[in-house]
């Protein structure tokens, strides 16, 4: 007979995951309810973008045993997410994404709080960041992730050895798709390539001459930059172009009607026009949701130790019958966002002449003529003159008072060096500690970067 | 992997490191990189940099060239350069901000160079730019208009585009449009 006086517990099949013991785990991986109570109580997990992924991963997440969520997303609900991202509906039209997406998901799922952040990544402090045991990124541009890459990896701190402080990691799971595409991926600062370490990984984007736009337009895409590019600065001067904005939109695309009738080019339509400009690849909600469950996985598993992780890049094409495969990419081991960078102790009596001196005699460093930049700030520039000249009174003041007297902080420095007997140029992270200062310990950040 | 959910003592440990620490804005790798770009600028004597912003923001500055040779020789040309984060995987944006009769740049100061757009590669620099720009008004190309009209008279009739372009640089109107002075 079934016992209906006692239900099956919502986390019964979580439990088999974190309650046993197995083969396959993680090597810290400490089985028990106590494992479930901590996820529950301590993690919290910031999901960034409430867009086709994040829509998907606040729904995963809270499903998979995560009580603490955050999500953070500027957007506003269009019409045309309505078709993959599930959690809105026709009237949530213009209402802010994290918003009707926490709500969505706390009204399903009980016991589950997501906090929304409905603004650009950007305007939060960067130690707002800070506060999350892992970040999950649903984004769908380049210098999102760059951005949440540089601040996750801010938080790292190297031993004196040059050994990452475990306590310090911030771990990042990532998610992408275009189409049929997509990828998920295993950031773990320090161990695993960051962002940075792997941009390379990213196709040039496709630009068209502006002389093929304005001379010999071919496809009905040329008739819309033309019109994108060309003929709305000739219109509004001074006008910038709003791509959110439908009544430019509009514009972009009547213009393109109009030039495209001109050469006899067929294919120009709103949605191609919207495409182009935007730069939009029709979103497919099954490779969302199959990203999306990649990276919950992984985020429990990195969580909990239940398993080992993905090592480190999944690739998923859907495009013809299904491929899908995981490759290890290794860290760039002088990475200027997450690699420790170069040790250096100084007085505080130095200054900032005797160290750019002492930079080329650095064994590890031999580096010549150095410009030195800290948070942002020139501290001196060899090149242009221009800026050689407002630079030049610092150098005799000492490096400790220009760094606003930290003890210990991140600088960046270029120059040139030689390398088989060929000078080529550098560009160098240098962990300076000053001797002697209160608050210095034998680490220090990796951050800043 | 590593011992990474310790999450109350992690917990714990992050509050007694917080107080008060708050780091400010995040520098892009784009920007580091900008940084080694500008500081190994070598520039040709017929241009200059200049940063409006200040000496700490290099993301945006202006460079101005003055060509010594050619049908351009004794002008002024201002050109903006707008640089994003994630350069050098996307290149920086120019415009040429003095109005000018040229085949290869547009009355709104949209410019056709290759390397801004589409044989952009993230080992080209800044330094590349420049001498692309300065190349343009030393051999000005009919072949890749933007402007048509000058275009078509330097090909059909270099005498009266040279003709041209003097009295746009002087001051004064080639066929309707008007051209400020920039000698």
């Amino acid at each position: 007979m079934v016992d209906t006086a006692t239900p099956p517990s919502r986390s019964r099949d979580l439990d088999k995951l974190l309650l046993r013991p197995g083969n396959l785990v993680g090597p810290t991986f400490e089985p028990g309810t106590e494992l479930r109570e901590d996820l529950k109580e301590y993690v919290k997990v910031l999901v960034v973008g409430a867009g086709g992924l994040g829509c998907e991963l606040l729904k995963d997440l809270a499903l998979s045993g995560f009580r603490n969520l955050e999500v953070i997303d500027m957007d506003r609900i269009e019409v045309s997410n309505l078709n993959r991202q599930f959690l809105f509906r026709l009237d949530d039209v213009g209402k802010a994404k994290a918003e009707v997406a926490a709500k969505r998901v706390m009204e399903r799922v009980s016991g589950v709080n997501i906090v929304p952040h409905f603004c650009r990544i950007e305007d939060k402090e960067i130690n707002f960041y800070n506060d999350f045991s892992i970040i999950v990124l649903g984004l769908d541009s380049i210098e999102a992730r760059s951005y949440i890459n540089a601040v996750a990896c801010g938080f790292l701190e190297y031993d004196s050895d040059d050994s990452p402080r475990e306590e310090s990691i911030k771990p990042m799971v990532d998610g992408g798709t275009e189409g049929f595409k997509g990828h998920a991926r295993v950031i773990v600062p320090g161990f695993t390539p960051c962002f940075e370490c792997t941009i390379w990984l990213f196709p040039p984007q496709v630009k068209f001459p502006l002389c093929t736009l304005a001379e010999t337009p071919r496809t009905a895409a040329h008739c819309i930059e033309y019109a994108h590019l060309i003929k709305w600065d000739e219109v509004h001067s001074g006008k910038t172009f709003d791509p959110d904005d439908p009544e430019h939109m509009k514009w972009v695309y009547e213009e393109a009607v109009k030039r495209a009738e001109l050469f006899g080019i067929p294919g120009v339509t709103y949605s191609l026009t919207q495409g182009v400009v935007k730069n939009i690849i029709p979103a497919i909600a099954s490779t969302n949701a199959v990203i999306s469950a990649a990276c919950a996985l992984e985020t429990l598993k990195i969580v909990s130790g239940c398993s080992k992780t993905l090592s480190n890049y999944l690739t998923y094409n859907g495009v013809e019958g299904l491929h899908t495969k995981v490759t290890e990419f290794v860290k760039d081991k002088d990475c200027l966002v997450c690699g420790p960078g170069v040790l250096i102790e100084l007085d505080i009596s130095v200054t900032l002449r005797k160290f750019i001196d002492l930079l080329e005699e650095h064994p590890k460093l031999l580096l010549s003529k150095a410009s030195v930049r800290h948070r942002g700030k020139n501290l001196y520039m060899q090149a242009p003159p221009v800026l050689e000249e407002m630079t030049r009174s610092n150098i005799s003041l000492t490096l400790y008072e220009l760094m606003d007297k930290v003890p210990k902080d991140i600088i960046h420095v270029t120059g040139s060096t030689r390398r088989d007997d060929k000078k080529t140029s550098c560009l160098r992270k240098l962990r300076v500690v000053f001797k002697g200062v209160e608050g210095v310990t034998d680490m220090d950040m990796a951050g800043g970067a | 992997m590593i011992k990474l959910f310790k999450v109350k003592e992690k917990q714990r440990e992050i509050a007694e490191n917080n107080n008060g620490k708050s780091p400010v804005k995040k520098q892009s790798a784009g920007e580091l990189r900008l940084h080694r770009d500008i500081s190994e600028l070598i520039l040709p004597k017929t241009c200059t940099i200049a940063f409006p912003n200040g000496k700490d923001d290099l993301m945006y500055f202006e460079v101005t060239i003055r060509p010594d040779e050619g049908y351009y020789l004794g002008g002024t040309f201002l050109f903006s350069f707008q640089v994003s984060p994630i350069y050098p995987h996307e290149a920086p944006k120019v415009k040429c901000k003095t109005k000018v009769y040229h085949p290869n740049i547009d009355l709104e100061g949209s410019v056709c160079l290759n390397i801004l757009r589409e044989d952009w590669k993230p080992v080209l620099n800044i330094n590349t730019i420049i001498y692309g720009l300065f190349h343009l008004f030393t051999q000005p190309n009919y072949d890749d208009p933007l402007n048509h009209e000058a275009a078509a008279v330097l090909r059909d009739n270099p005498k009266l585009f040279e003709s041209n372009v003097r009295r746009a640089m002087a001051g004064g109107y080639v066929g309707q449009t008007f051209f400020t002075r920039c000698t």
